[in-house]
């Protein structure tokens, strides 16, 4: 039994994580730019989440709607008025800007909202569900739920949207998307807002089941590198897969040659496919 | 030698008469600067010279701190532990960077960033041999004074760093200077005129490591208690760049007055603003890669009276 209990662990921890990854991975595809941002945007969604339920009693899964174009718009501006200014300077340069706003953000954090962990906890608890000897808490599965769902909302607007197929272009070949009259700085706003607003959902669902601190923005910015490594560059089904393999690798290592050597393992296996298959589990050769 | 090599080497010469001025605070930054010194040399090496987004600084830096802490630990005199630190690294380093080198890009930076988070884990568990987190302490130096001891482990960071940048300013004159900035410049081209670009590339990581090391080990040496979280803080992989891109990257002189105005600047706002001090490190980046891409290096008089035709 404690075999299929890692495993339905996995499998709910593994939305998590690909909801996690999936803005981060959208910005670094579309924009070519590594947001360590990322991290922070998750932590002011949690605490977003918390001050909600805390003050107006708004529980976390309706939080969403107001966090979703908030974060948008936040993002759009800071591409707009920062990141555009360089975006065409060498990885060095945005990967380094992205650090300075990521000190800023977070520095500003602790210091308004103090370094102490704080939870989110439901009031009455809404219990856990279990089937044979496999228990949920329930929390968690809404959790998961959301981030299969804000999953399937990116893919759709990627597929059918007007605005998703010009972003999606911009990804494939960005001279050829300015030829057929894509407005590509608009399209990189947009994908970057598109990216934070994901980070800020993904940010109102952690605080559902972990604590919610400044300084775990870090461990949420590790995940999203190595799930976006693992499951391929830009693409939604990749960075499920992603996640899905590293929430397994993870509850099987911890499982078996105990916890302390998740994360050590969890890095290893990013070197490896580093070097390995650095297009990840589904993604394409050719186009980056 | 060109003449900005002189330069440096002056200025390096004009950092070891600092004790004549100050007494133990006077020392202490001026061991740091020694140290923040070496991190940019070395990184400039990869970063600038070879044009590769290294993060690496870190894992070395703390792998140095953890290597002579442990040798110390077992009874080896100082210069010993320092030695057997900077050769192991310079293997280790190469060993990785052959591996590593053959990413491109934003795959080499998380990959070179993966190392630290790998190395710190590693640390952490192997608690029989590191003491994990509860870190690790390491002897003192017996019999000599405060003062005695400030200025010795000064006088030894300032001998790493000349050593530094006497081998930095070798380098950068010998054919393996000029092969680097020919991977900076198109690492394909240079594959093809016969270039053993991996030879070269791990070369260059594995001489931006082992001074890194043996800083590390010397920093673990100094202040006597090393924990993981410390020694392989992410910033130690991300001062040297900020330093780098401050001064000019791939100028020697331009990176050790970055580090040293960095330091200036770390000191001033650390005293006057601890609670944001991350914070305005952060708004001071961004300053600095949006108004001043190139570096201290490129500012001339001219620019303060004059709008340059065309930037």
């Amino acid at each position: 039994m404690l075999a299929a209990q890692v495993l339905i662990n996995a499998l709910v921890l593994g939305c998590l994580y690909a909801c996690i990854a999936i803005g981060f991975s959208l910005v670094w595809g579309v924009l070519n730019v590594i947001n360590l941002i990322h991290g922070s945007f998750i932590v002011l969604g949690a605490y977003l989440a918390f001050a909600l339920y805390q003050t107006l009693s708004i529980p976390p899964w309706y939080a969403l709607v107001v966090a979703a174009p908030l974060f948008f718009v936040f993002g759009y501006l800071l591409q707009r008025l920062l990141l555009n200014r360089v975006i065409s300077a060498p990885v060095l340069v945005t990967l380094t800007l992205t650090f300075g706003l990521d000190l800023i953000l977070n520095n500003s954090m602790i210091y308004f909202f103090k370094a102490d962990y704080r939870k989110l906890t439901l009031n009455p608890p809404i219990g856990s569900v279990s089937l044979f000897d496999v228990v949920v808490p329930v929390d968690r599965l809404i959790a998961t739920a959301s981030a299969l769902a804000l999953t399937g909302l990116l893919y759709l607007v990627l597929r059918r949207l007007r605005v998703g197929r010009a972003i999606v272009a911009v990804r494939l070949d960005r001279d050829a998307a300015i030829l057929m009259g894509v407005d590509v700085k608009s399209i990189y706003a947009i994908a970057f807002g598109l990216g934070a607003a994901l980070a800020g959902c993904a940010g109102v669902l952690m605080a559902l089941i972990f604590p919610i601190s400044p300084l775990t923005s870090t461990t949420f910015l590790g995940k999203a590198f190595v799930v976006c490594v693992l499951g391929g560059l830009g693409s939604v089904s990749g960075a499920l897969a992603g996640g899905l393999l590293l929430a397994l690798v993870e509850g099987i290592g911890s499982a078996t040659i105990g916890p302390s050597y998740a994360t050590v393992l969890s890095f290893a296996l990013l070197i490896v496919f580093l070097i390995a298959r650095p297009q990840g589990l589904l993604g394409r050769k050719g186009f980056e | 030698m060109k003449r900005t090599d002189w330069a440096l080497l002056l200025l390096i010469g004009v950092i070891a008469a600092l004790p004549l001025f100050g007494g133990a605070y006077a020392l202490r930054l001026g061991t740091i600067a020694c140290m923040y010194a070496i991190l940019a040399l070395s990184w400039n090496v990869v970063g600038g010279w070879a044009g590769y987004p290294s993060f690496a600084t870190a894992a070395f830096f703390g792998f140095g701190a953890y290597a002579t802490g442990v040798l110390l630990g077992k009874g080896l005199p100082l210069a010993l532990a320092i030695a057997a630190t900077l050769v192991a690294s310079l293997l280790l380093a190469g060993l990785f960077g052959a591996m590593l080198l053959r990413l491109r890009g934003h795959y080499f930076a998380i990959a070179s960033l993966s190392l630290v988070e790998a190395l710190r884990e590693l640390v952490n568990n192997a608690t029989d041999l590191t003491g994990g987190g509860m870190g690790l302490n390491i002897p003192l130096a017996a019999g000599s004074g405060i003062l005695a001891d400030a200025a010795f482990f000064f006088y030894a960071m300032w001998g790493l760093l000349l050593a530094t940048a006497l081998t930095m300013i070798a380098v950068s004159m010998s054919k393996l200077g000029f092969g680097l900035a020919c991977i900076r410049q198109n690492e394909t081209a240079a594959d093809m005129v016969g270039l053993n670009s991996t030879l070269y590339k791990s070369i260059a990581f594995g001489l931006s490591a082992c001074f890194v090391s043996a800083a590390g080990g010397l920093y673990a040496a100094w202040v006597h208690y090393i924990d993981p979280s410390d020694v392989f803080d992410i910033l130690y992989s991300v001062k040297p760049i900020v330093m780098a891109l401050m001064g000019g990257l791939g100028s020697g002189l331009g990176v050790v007055c970055g580090a040293l105005l960095y330091l200036a600047l770390e000191e001033v706002v650390w005293r006057n603003y601890i609670q944001i001090h991350s914070g305005v490190l952060g708004v001071l980046i961004v300053m600095l890669l949006l108004f001043l891409p190139h570096g201290l290096i490129s500012l001339r008089w001219r620019m303060f009276w004059r709008k340059a035709a065309h930037v």
